[in-house]
């Protein structure tokens, strides 16, 4: 057994179905002995896009997402991907090739110092410098990515140390890092402390980050939400931790969420944030949401607690465990007044949209599709105007909704789409992006095809960057730089390149008819909506 | 903003890159550093950090909680100055004559510095001491040409007491 049979070992004990990657000579003895494992391979068009798809199969499944690269211009294309996923808290496992340890430090052929470039995107990064060490490393590895504040972990696995022989393979059963050992269980001290303060508020709220779902603590939350009819709310990242339609959700907050979600928010007099950063898209003024009332934070992340606001009791730990700890105590609460002061908000506070008949409005495209998806869709959400429409408008019931939060990366729907579907494959997954992302990532056509995956793309095009479009238009008085997207491909024509079926909706008179077409569709299908340019997602 | 001086002495894996990670982490969030001393503990897998930083409150603990993150920082202990024993060394080669030999002579004696290497012209001085006493020296030697100054950064232990279990 070499060093890269260990690996594969390694993948196989931490049962990893999917690798996504792109090989090159310092990965071969890696790409060479997974023939022999059950274990499929994916090969991305662009390492990026490797990462972004081991973030889909990683949300989906609730383990790491494997992608394997090669050294040098392999290792730091799939950087950002890394960087999407360390912003969001996604764990996965990034296996980096490396030249001969020999060589390193030399500046040999694609040689990059790719722990030192990502040291500040990654939970923990190793240099593998002895073959017998990878069953320990990849335990470790696996270990920490999916703990704690979940993340993603790169291991960098020099050529020869791929082919060395490894004397003795024993996969550990346990690990043992004496200095990683997350909080998870929340401190009985301030769970009481949280609780007294539910009894005395009169306007309490809960701000449902993207934390929530990362430790699958979603059925925990509602059931507490419910049981005492607290209100909620999400970050970006949240979306879908209440069912759109709940009657206890009330929007996403932030700059680009619901006006009556952020009301919500102000108003409140406990405001109760949860596996959610506070960070500046989410919450403009950090120091107001402390004026008032009283800011509880929990957070896995001890870290993140008092980073950007000053609590008042700050709660570390994992959201599962902690309302679980919530529902062990019965409060005599009521909250009737609250609720109906934000139902009356969330009536009056409608936004108000007037678009124009000749386009697709994006708005109302965008509840009609999500309206019609399964119950258990998974809707993924690229960056741009297309993200915030999404954000905004999509419905989501029992199924989940992704997309790139933190590091608003565009192309992340593609690729993350991708992942999903090999997750649950008999899941519907729904990519929804703009032309400008679309483009960034539209060299995947071509994996879905070759691996036969099915995919739904939307594209809305609008022929601009929409969200700098938009930004120039309220900061530079439409003084448009860079945005036009003149030059870009006939989709009808790249959708038959690739094997694709083609839809097209000028505007929303057939929309109905072609989302259903859409939906049907047994193989993948790609439908372009022509929306109004000139659009604002305000 | 009101600025508090601290020091972290942060106990960390004895392994190549450790050192380049926490001062990354400094950088990245834009911490500083005003000094930075490193060197095996008695125990050689372990390395102790002592790093002296400045900032407002937020900042200090999230330098700490930071800090905390990193999976190869054993364990990190945050003092204020009047907490703990601080030393930090200093070598510093002047230029003398016979005109001022005998004042740097005195001087040495007076702040316990010591005369560790010598040739015609030049003389190196070796002192220990609290960075306060070891900025009070280079005052003191501001009139007289420094060559060269060496400085270790400051090292900090917690002040000895009863039940004391490092």
């Amino acid at each position: 057994m070499n060093g890269a049979d260990a690996i594969i070992k390694c993948l196989e004990a931490e049962d990893v179905r999917v690798v996504f990657g792109y090989p090159g000579v310092a990965i071969c003895p890696f790409y060479n002995s997974i023939l022999e494992s059950p274990i499929r391979t994916v090969l991305i068009r662009t390492e990026q896009n490797a990462a972004h798809a081991a973030s889909g199969l990683a949300r989906m499944t609730g383990r790491p997402g494997v992608c394997a690269v090669t050294s040098g211009p392999g290792a730091t294309n799939v950087i950002t991907g890394v960087a999407t996923a360390f912003a969001d808290s996604i764990p996965l496992i990034v296996i980096t090739g490396q030249v001969n340890s020999e060589l390193i430090g030399s500046d040999v052929f694609q040689e990059a110092d790719i722990t030192g470039a990502v040291e500040s995107f990654v939970k923990y990064s190793y240099l593998v410098k002895d073959a017998n060490d990878i069953p320990r490393v990849f335990k470790e590895a696996f270990h920490i990515a999916n703990t704690g504040r979940k993340g993603p972990v790169l291991i960098d696995v020099p050529i020869d140390i791929q082919n060395a022989t490894v004397s003795r393979f024993k996969y550990p059963e346990e690990v043992n890092l004496r200095t990683y050992k997350p909080t998870v269980k929340g401190h009985a001290v301030q769970i009481k402390k949280v609780l007294g303060e539910l009894k005395k508020a009169k306007r309490p709220i809960i701000c449902a980050g993207g934390g929530v779902l990362l430790s699958e603590a979603e059925g925990e939350l509602r059931a507490f939400s419910e049981k005492y009819r607290i209100p909620v709310v999400s970050t970006m990242m949240g979306i879908g931790v209440m069912p759109t339609r709940h009657p206890m959700y009330f929007g996403m907050v932030g700059n680009n969420g619901k006006p009556y979600a952020n009301r919500a928010m102000n108003e409140s007099d406990l405001l109760i944030m949860v596996g959610a950063r506070v960070a500046d898209r989410a919450v403009s003024q950090p120091d107001l949401i402390t004026q008032g009332k009283v800011l509880v934070h929990i957070d896995v992340d001890p870290a993140e607690i008092g980073k950007n606001a000053g609590p008042t009791i700050p709660l570390v730990g994992d959201a599962k465990h902690i309302f679980r700890d919530f529902a062990k105590e019965e409060l005599e609460v009521d909250y009737r007044d609250w609720i109906s002061t934000l139902e009356r908000y969330r009536e009056e506070m409608r936004p108000r949209r007037s678009p124009r008949p000749e386009y697709v409005d994006p708005a109302a495209f965008i509840t009609l599709l999500s309206g019609k998806m399964d119950e258990d869709a998974v809707y993924v959400a690229d960056v741009g105007q297309n993200q915030i429409w999404s954000c905004g408008y999509a419905e989501v019931k029992k199924g989940r909704f992704l997309t790139s939060g933190g590091m608003g990366t565009m192309g992340y729907s593609i690729p993350a789409a991708m992942g999903a579907k090999l997750a649950c494959p008999d899941r519907q997954v729904v990519a929804v992006c703009g032309d400008g992302s679309f483009q960034m990532s539209m060299m995947e056509l071509a994996t879905y095809r070759q691996h036969h995956i099915q995919a739904k793309i939307i594209v809305l095009k609008n022929n601009y960057l929409g969200m700098v479009r938009e930004f120039q238009h309220y900061n530079y008085k439409d003084h448009y730089s860079v945005v036009d997207l003149s030059g870009s491909p006939d989709l009808e024509k790249l959708s038959e390149a690739y094997g694709f079926a083609f839809l097209r909706l000028s505007d929303m008179e057939r929309a109905e008819e072609m989302i259903d077409r859409f939906l049907k569709s047994e193989e993948s299908v790609l439908m372009e909506c022509l929306i109004d340019p000139m659009d604002l997602v305000k | 903003m009101m600025k508090d001086k601290r020091i972290y002495s942060v106990l960390v894996e004895n392994r190549s890159g450790v050192l380049c990670k926490v001062a990354g982490l400094f950088s990245r969030r834009s911490f500083n550093i005003d000094s930075l001393a490193v060197g095996e503990t008695d125990d050689n897998v372990v390395s102790c950090m002592t790093i002296v930083s400045s900032g407002d409150e937020r900042t200090l603990e999230q330098i700490e909680k930071q800090l905390n993150k990193k999976l190869d920082v054993i364990k990190v202990k945050t003092y204020e100055e009047k907490q703990c024993v601080t030393r930090e060394l200093m070598l510093m080669k002047v230029k003398y004559n016979k005109n001022n030999r005998r004042e740097i002579m005195e001087i040495c004696e007076v702040m316990n510095a010591q005369i560790v290497d010598m040739s015609i012209h030049y003389m190196m001085i070796q002192i220990c001491d609290t960075p306060e006493r070891i900025r009070l020296l280079l005052n003191m030697f501001q009139s007289i040409s420094i060559v060269e100054v060496a400085r270790t950064g400051t090292l900090a232990l917690a002040k000895c007491m009863e039940n004391d279990e490092g």
